[in-house]
């Protein structure tokens, strides 16, 4: 499960960017085609940062939807699944969002 | 919920409780980090110390079992004479890997990832330096075997091949889409087994194609030896390409 390295990767990138004492509140930008689950961050969350600063702080993550542009048909579409298919049949689209894998705001004090 | 600043959440608008007295006030921090900025680092180091050395590295994903280390051993009996090839083996545990491919007369570096399901840039980083290649040569990572996290984690490779065995089914590309979608090359193992198999070669490539609609699928057999010199001229051309850039 990839996801408890990915919480580390980011509990720790908080710690380096924020030397604040107590951080309240971690907000996260997960894409729907990232390839990583919120659900499975959200549980590793609290063991992870158990006895740092964001020791129990709330978790919030947006999930940024996919979207892309189909380059046969010129269409563009909105998509929750890897699997890419325009309704047109194509399923060579450029993917212009959903892969976010980024840390967007603390709360700190 | 704003999606353009990120302003709020899914709970909507929300008010910060009232500090209590003497505490601090809450403060809000925008933040704009990546959460593998730091793999990322690593491996945009090893590229460079890679492209330095004119070394090509190729970053071999399949779920486990599926041939990659009986294919490393073809490859090295097939080419290793004219091209010197290292390989970095990433499992969880043991050495048996990288001593089959010392056995075929091969450098290799094993990497032991314990509970960890992927390679990631530092590990890798720190093996190329044990490994020392030489100028000019082929870098094999055997990454772990595992069709989902590794698709996630940029080594510096250069190319990253998947190898998928008959024996798994036509339907893992659509299962596992970030894999396939990673590849530069799909290879297609074990089609020695084909006669035993209701196995659908095409319905496989078109799976990979919906996909990664750029990618080409060769079907080989790593121990009869069957449709590997498609592999070994997309290596040979890679590698001139690495070299000349
Ligand atoms: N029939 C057949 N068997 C193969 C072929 N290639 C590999 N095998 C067998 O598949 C088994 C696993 O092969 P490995 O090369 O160890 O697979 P791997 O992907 O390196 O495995 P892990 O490193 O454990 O993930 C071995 O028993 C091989 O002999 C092939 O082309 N045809
Ligand atoms: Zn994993
Ligand atoms: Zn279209
Ligand atoms: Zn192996």
């Amino acid at each position: 499960m990839h996801e408890l390295g990915i919480t580390q990767s980011i509990v720790d990138a908080v710690l380096d960017a924020i030397e604040e004492p107590r951080i309240t509140r971690l907000q996260l930008e997960i894409g729907k085609l990232s390839g990583v689950v919120p659900d499975s961050v959200r549980f590793c969350f609290d063991l992870v940062a158990s006895g740092t600063a964001l020791d129990g702080a709330r978790l919030d993550i947006v999930e940024p939807p996919g979207r892309g542009a189909c380059r046969s048909c010129g269409h563009t579409c909105e998509f929750d699944d890897p699997i890419v298919l325009c309704p047109c049949g194509s399923a060579d689209v450029q993917v212009r969002s959903g892969r976010e894998l980024k840390i967007t705001a603390v709360d700190v004090g | 919920m704003c999606g353009t600043c990120g302003c709020s959440d899914a709970d909507g608008v929300r008010l910060n409780p009232e500090p209590a007295a003497g505490s601090v006030p809450v403060r809000t921090i925008a933040l704009e980090r990546q959460v593998l900025a730091k793999n990322d680092v690593l491996a945009a180091k090893n590229r460079i110390w890679l492209r330095e050395k004119g070394i090509l590295a190729i970053n071999l994903m399949s779920s486990p079992g599926a041939g990659k280390t009986t294919l490393l051993e073809n490859t090295l009996r097939e080419l290793g004479s004219t091209i010197p090839i290292g390989v970095i083996e990433g499992d969880q545990e043991t050495l048996l890997d990288s001593n089959r491919l010392r056995a075929a007369g091969c450098r290799a570096v094993q990497i032991n990832t314990g509970a960890g399901c992927h390679l990631d840039a530092g590990a890798v980083g720190e093996a190329l330096t044990s490994l020392d290649p030489p100028d000019g040569s082929v870098v094999f990572v055997e990454n772990v075997g595992n069709l989902v996290c590794p698709a996630l984690f940029d080594l510096g490779e250069h190319r990253r091949v998947v190898i998928a065995s008959i024996t798994e089914g036509e339907d893992k590309p659509l299962k596992y889409p970030h894999m396939f979608q990673a590849a530069h090359l799909v290879l297609l193992n074990k089609i020695d087994l084909l006669p035993y198999l209701d196995y659908d070669v095409a319905g496989f490539s078109g799976n990979a194609r919906i996909a990664n609609p750029s990618v080409d699928v060769v079907p080989v057999s790593a121990t009869r030896d069957t449709g590997l010199e498609g592999w070994h001229e997309w290596l040979r051309a890679n590698l001139t390409q690495v070299l000349t850039a």
